[in-house]
């Protein structure tokens, strides 16, 4: 085994659309320019919505996925934060969000816009829960949604939970990421009980008919894998 | 009791029958008999080939055959005359008394329902396997007795197979035998008739008891048992076992514990069977040296070969299922007369095993190369040698298999165990040696697992309404769960009620709820029917179909789905190969083409194509502890190289030459420079999964240390750590380094570090989360919903382990560990006996023991569990290709 070269990364900042995009290891995205921090899939109360059917999963996930909006948001102390949809795992999420996870929400959402872009799980949303609700929109040239359309669009998008799978020698690992061809993005699920669908999978061809390069969330850093070295599950 | 006075017990028709088929009631047989008279439970541990299926029923078959010959009834004579200590009788009836309180038990035991052939039809006895197979088996062979002596005892299967129709029938209709797996039983007792069905039970016999008490299968099936006690007030049980080394753990296991009280335990009766002729077993010795690493043992084929064309029938053995696909492989390489020579392991479709199987039985085979599959006691006809090739793990183990050839007692079973390696010669040498001394090394009994008891506890719930109270006292009856604490106890059911998080946010959503009689009881019929699906203790790895495609007409290149399904593979494995991978399965060499649809499509590679087997599993079985001893003994005393092939005594005198041999306790650490990297190799002999947790463990300390580990390797006897810092110059100048290195705390936060990334225990996680009914089971051949609707074990492994480290379902997982895939209780052991024990040698290069550990690179996986380490390398390769 030769010593690997370390690859320095400008923080984990990749073009898009022309643009500066800052990736974070939370699974968070900052736009510096519109200083908008963007997050998707969410999939708050994941757990209470299995619990309904008899599997009685950990009550804590939503905790940590707000953990986790915390972390990116008091690191780019961003003026809005859109979340790309799904924030909800089902219609009763919100209603069955704990007061202590309202109250870390509420404070999450003090003294910045908040949109809520409407996903399949979630495709309304009570006022209860704050900010502004949306089916999509501009973010100057790009098209901020749910799901990817692929297109001539510069999209950003979720729904799909990409995850890279990478074998070296017989060692797997897979790691959420973000997937781009430069132009547009698809995020990965920040939900804490959020699976994640492989890239490989036919789902992303037509966003990405040219190619893509997989963004894998390492522990400490984010690892840029080029389409040839990502495995299918 | 004399021998005139057993036969007695015997009725005429029963003795006519034995008479006629040329047969004398066994000693044993008749032991059996007097028991059941007595009312007493009984273990039988005896050799394969001692009648001791027939044993375990002809009690059965006998009461069901009409009224009893003589006066001897209930707890009367024999009891008083044959035993001083407590019988098994007494602890039942103690268990009856205290059920006092509960209604419909406070009657006086009523006159017993009568029996023979105007009886009414209730279920008398329960018979249950581990195999599916097994209890098939059986039910065909006790078909025999009753069809030739027109008994009127009907006998019925219940498996998985079993047709619902019928599944239903039994229950309105029991037979008067039921022949079933620990599964099946679990099912029945949480049926609403389940109080109904088997009151009147008589018996339960327990096959291949040894095998069943040392997994969660059996801990399920101790809770089905002292249900079925508390249910049966007549019941009695009858253990089947092959020689152990702690009979009384399985005599705890038959009959119910009274909990609470000083130690005291209840005992079934015993009854032992001393074995036969000594077996005829040797090692395969060959003129050529054998290689240093490796499991194939290739160089044996041709005499193996040879062996085989000059028996009868001969059963091959071998540890892992890739092994088994080498030699059949290697043999038909060889087969030049056309021998029928055929494959078995648990991954080929179960259209073919059975074939295989069934050829078996009709005597149209050679030899069968076969894993551990076909360990257990089903009849195979006439076996006339037993070939184990590769390491014996076991003493207890390579016994059982040799039990398997000669099925006459009075035969001496012959066999050969055939080394792969050098240290597979000592492993060899030991085992003989135990087998001579008939020394046995099975594992300690079980401590119940808990995520087995939160399965058991909703099927309870299912079943009847029940008073928590009371079903702690009837689950402490059951041996493996007789010390289990109120407190987890309760932790258990909240678990099933609401999950059991101290965050109590389920309640609404309970599966079991109290009612303001103070009873338990399931929701609802969806909660039931949720049970019923999950039940069952075997997860298996989740596995893949096989399917052979076809190229394409219309577009070459392109290969389509369209053969036959050739069996499973494991998904981990699936997921570590790449197209145009070849490898070993069905027989063939086949090459991988893709994942389509859940099933992974492979075609034929072209003739003479080398298999690259990216994983091999080495020994599925770890080396026990008890040949592992004897293996360092053997290695330190030169007087007993005398009894090694030559080959070995000049290897080892060199290893005393260049370095040094250790003492039986002693730990050598050897460390020297090759190829620009320090290498440290260590011989703890205590089996890979211990290995491979201490390679995890020691790497992390060694990074801490900054001596930049790269890697490490192990195998059953030792390991080799690799890096960029020199070990030896480090313990130079700080001679502490290797005793704090291999200090015990490093089970403390390291380990507890290490397990929060750990594929191996967040498999282990998943496997309890499954039993204990976190996440419903995934089926074969059940389409994947896409990875967003289901939930990965590993997320909610990482929730909880964050906000409730000691959840019930981590401290199951976590009592796994101690003992499964991370043998941590192992390397606790280990690290005690070599505290001020480390012998370091330095060299300046490889010796020759540790050169048996190098070879395993390349060869064995390189573990690491470290993501961003295999990141940055699929990174760099990318910058590679942008450079070139």
């Amino acid at each position: 085994m030769t010593a690997l070269p370390i690859i320095r990364h400008t923080g984990s900042e990749i073009g898009l659309h022309g643009r500066a995009a800052i990736l974070d290891l939370t699974g968070a995205m900052y736009l510096p320019e519109d200083g908008v921090l963007l997050v998707a899939d969410l999939h708050f109360e994941k757990g209470s919505s299995f619990a309904v059917r008899g599997m009685m999963l950990p009550p804590y996930d939503t905790r940590e996925t707000l953990k986790a909006l915390t972390r990116a948001v008091a690191r780019f102390n961003p003026r809005a934060v859109i979340a790309l949809g799904d924030s909800f795992h089902d219609i009763g999420g919100p209603e069955r969000l704990g007061d202590e996870e309202r109250a870390t929400l509420a404070r999450v959402q003090h003294g910045r816009d908040w949109i809520w872009v409407t996903g399949n799980h979630d495709h309304t949303l009570p006022d209860s829960i704050g900010g502004e609700v949306v089916e999509e929109m501009m973010l100057g040239p790009f098209t901020l949604r749910h799901e990817p359309r692929g297109g001539a669009d510069a999209e950003i998008a979720g729904h799909l939970h990409p995850v890279g799978k990478v074998v070296m020698r017989g060692r797997a690992t897979r790691r959420r990421c973000f997937v781009t061809d430069g132009a547009r993005c698809i995020m990965p699920a920040l939900g804490a009980y959020a699976g994640g669908l492989n890239v490989c999978d036919t789902a992303f061809q037509p966003v990405f008919p040219n190619g893509f390069t997989a963004h894998l969330i390492g522990t400490e850093r984010i690892f840029a894998i080029a389409r040839a070295m990502l495995c299918g599950d | 009791m004399p021998k005139a006075a057993a036969i007695a017990l015997l009725p005429p028709e029963f003795r006519r029958w034995f008479k006629s088929r040329g047969w004398e009631p066994r000693e044993h047989q008749l032991q059996l008999l007097a028991k059941a008279r007595g009312g007493h439970s009984v273990l039988l541990v005896a050799p394969t080939g001692a009648g001791k299926t027939l044993a375990g029923f002809l009690p059965s078959l006998v009461e069901l055959a009409g009224p009893s010959p003589s006066p001897l009834r209930g707890g009367a004579g024999v009891a008083k005359s044959e035993r001083k200590d407590k019988s098994a009788r007494d602890v039942i009836s103690t268990a009856i008394s205290s059920e006092n309180g509960s209604p419909g038990r406070s009657t006086p035991n009523p006159a017993l329902p009568a029996r023979g052939r105007e009886r009414r039809r209730t279920l008398h006895t329960l018979y249950i396997s581990p195999l599916k197979a097994l209890a098939t088996d059986i039910a065909r062979n006790l078909e025999t007795p009753v069809r030739e002596m027109d008994l009127p005892v009907r006998i019925e299967t219940r498996t998985g197979d079993t047709p619902s129709h019928k599944r239903a029938r039994q229950i309105e209709k029991p037979p008067d035998i039921l022949l079933t797996t620990p599964e099946q039983l679990a099912l029945l007792l949480a049926h609403r008739e389940a109080g109904e069905l088997f009151k009147d039970l008589r018996r339960v016999v327990l096959d291949e008891l040894h095998s069943l008490v040392t997994s969660k299968r059996g801990d399920l099936l101790s809770l089905d048992l002292a249900r079925l006690f508390k249910i049966a007030p007549y019941l009695t049980s009858v253990g089947l076992s092959a020689t152990v080394r702690e009979p009384d753990d399985l005599r705890r296991y038959l009959v119910p514990q009274r909990a609470g009280e000083g130690g005291e335990r209840a005992l079934a009766d015993l009854v032992v069977v001393q074995g036969g002729a000594e077996p005829d077993i040797r090692m395969l010795e060959l003129d050529e040296p054998l290689p240093l690493a490796g499991h194939t043992a290739s160089q044996s084929m041709p005499a193996i070969y040879d062996l085989i064309r000059r028996h009868k029938t001969t059963l091959v053995f071998v540890n892992t299922r890739l092994q088994a696909e080498y030699t059949f492989q290697e043999l038909w390489k060889l087969n030049d007369d056309g021998l029928a020579i055929a494959l078995h392991h648990g991954s080929l479709d179960v259209s073919q095993r059975r074939r295989v199987e069934e050829a078996m039985t009709a005597g149209k085979l050679k030899a069968v190369v076969c894993t551990a599959t076909l360990d257990l006691g089903i009849d195979w006809g006439d076996v006339d040698l037993v070939v184990n090739v590769g390491a014996p793990k076991g003493a207890s183990r390579i016994m059982q298999r040799i039990g398997r050839s000669n099925h006459r007692m009075d035969e001496p079973s012959q066999a050969y165990l055939v080394p792969g390696n050098r240290f597979e010669i000592l492993e060899c040498r030991a085992a003989l040696d135990a087998v001579h001394e008939a020394a046995q090394d099975t594992p300690d009994a079980r401590i119940g697992a808990l995520d087995v008891l939160c399965q058991h506890i909703l099927g309870m719930a299912c079943a009847e309404p029940f008073r928590l109270e009371d079903l702690y006292k009837e689950i402490r009856s059951a041996a493996p769960y007789a010390a289990l604490m109120w407190e987890d106890f309760e932790a258990a059911v909240a678990f099933v009620a609401t999950g059991g998080y101290a965050l109590r946010a389920y309640e609404r959503f309970a599966k079991i709820v109290k009612g303001k009689d103070g009873l338990w009881r399931v929701r609802d019929a969806r909660i039931a029917q949720q049970y019923r699906l999950n039940v069952g203790t075997i997860v298996e790895a989740t596995m893949i179909k096989v399917r052979l495609g076809r190229t394409s007409r219309a577009r070459p290149g392109t290969v389509l789905p369209r053969g036959r399904s050739l069996g499973e593979i494991e998904e981990y494995f699936a997921e570590t190969l790449t197209p145009g991978d070849t490898f070993l399965f069905a027989g063939e060499v086949l090459r991988f083409e893709g994942i389509v649809e859940d099933e992974v499509l492979v075609t034929r590679a072209t003739a003479g194509t080398d298999p690259k087997i990216p994983s091999y599993e080495g020994g599925k079985f770890p080396l026990s502890t008890f040949l592992a001893a004897r293996v360092r003994a053997i290695l330190a005393d030169p007087f007993e190289w005398d009894r090694l092939p030559a080959q070995m005594t000049e290897w080892l005198l060199q290893q005393r030459r260049r370095s040094v041999l250790p003492g039986p306790n002693d730990l050598l650490v050897e460390t020297f420079p090759r190829a620009g990297r320090f290498y440290m190799t260590c011989f703890p002999f205590e089996g890979r999964l211990a290995h491979q947790t201490l390679g995890m463990l020691l790497t992390r300390r060694l990074e801490r240390a900054r001596l930049k580990p790269l890697g490490f390797v192990a195998n059953d006897y030792g390991l080799a750590v690799w890096g960029g810092g020199d070990i030896a110059a480090r313990v130079g100048r700080e001679p502490g380094f290797l005793d704090d290195l291999y200090a015990e705390d490093m089970l403390g936060d390291d380990l507890e570090d290490w397990l929060a990334e750990s594929t191996m225990m967040k498999r282990t996680f998943r496997q309890c989360a499954v039993i204990a009914g976190l996440i419903e089971r995934r089926f074969p051949g059940q389409q994947k919903t896409g990875r967003q609707v289901t939930i990965s074990t590993d997320l909610v492994y990482d929730v909880l382990r964050k906000h409730e480290p000691d959840h019930v379902l981590l401290r199951a997982a976590r009592a796994d560990a101690a003992t499964g895939l991370l043998d941590v209780k192992r390397l606790g052991m280990l690290l005690q006996r070599i505290r001020g024990r480390i012998i370091h040698k330095p060299l300046d290069r490889v010796s020759p023991l540790s050169v048996s550990v190098m070879l395993e690179i390349g060869r064995e996986r390189v573990y690491s569990d470290d993501a961003d380490e295999i990141l940055a390398e699929a990174e760099a390769a990318l910058l590679d290709e942008a450079l070139a």
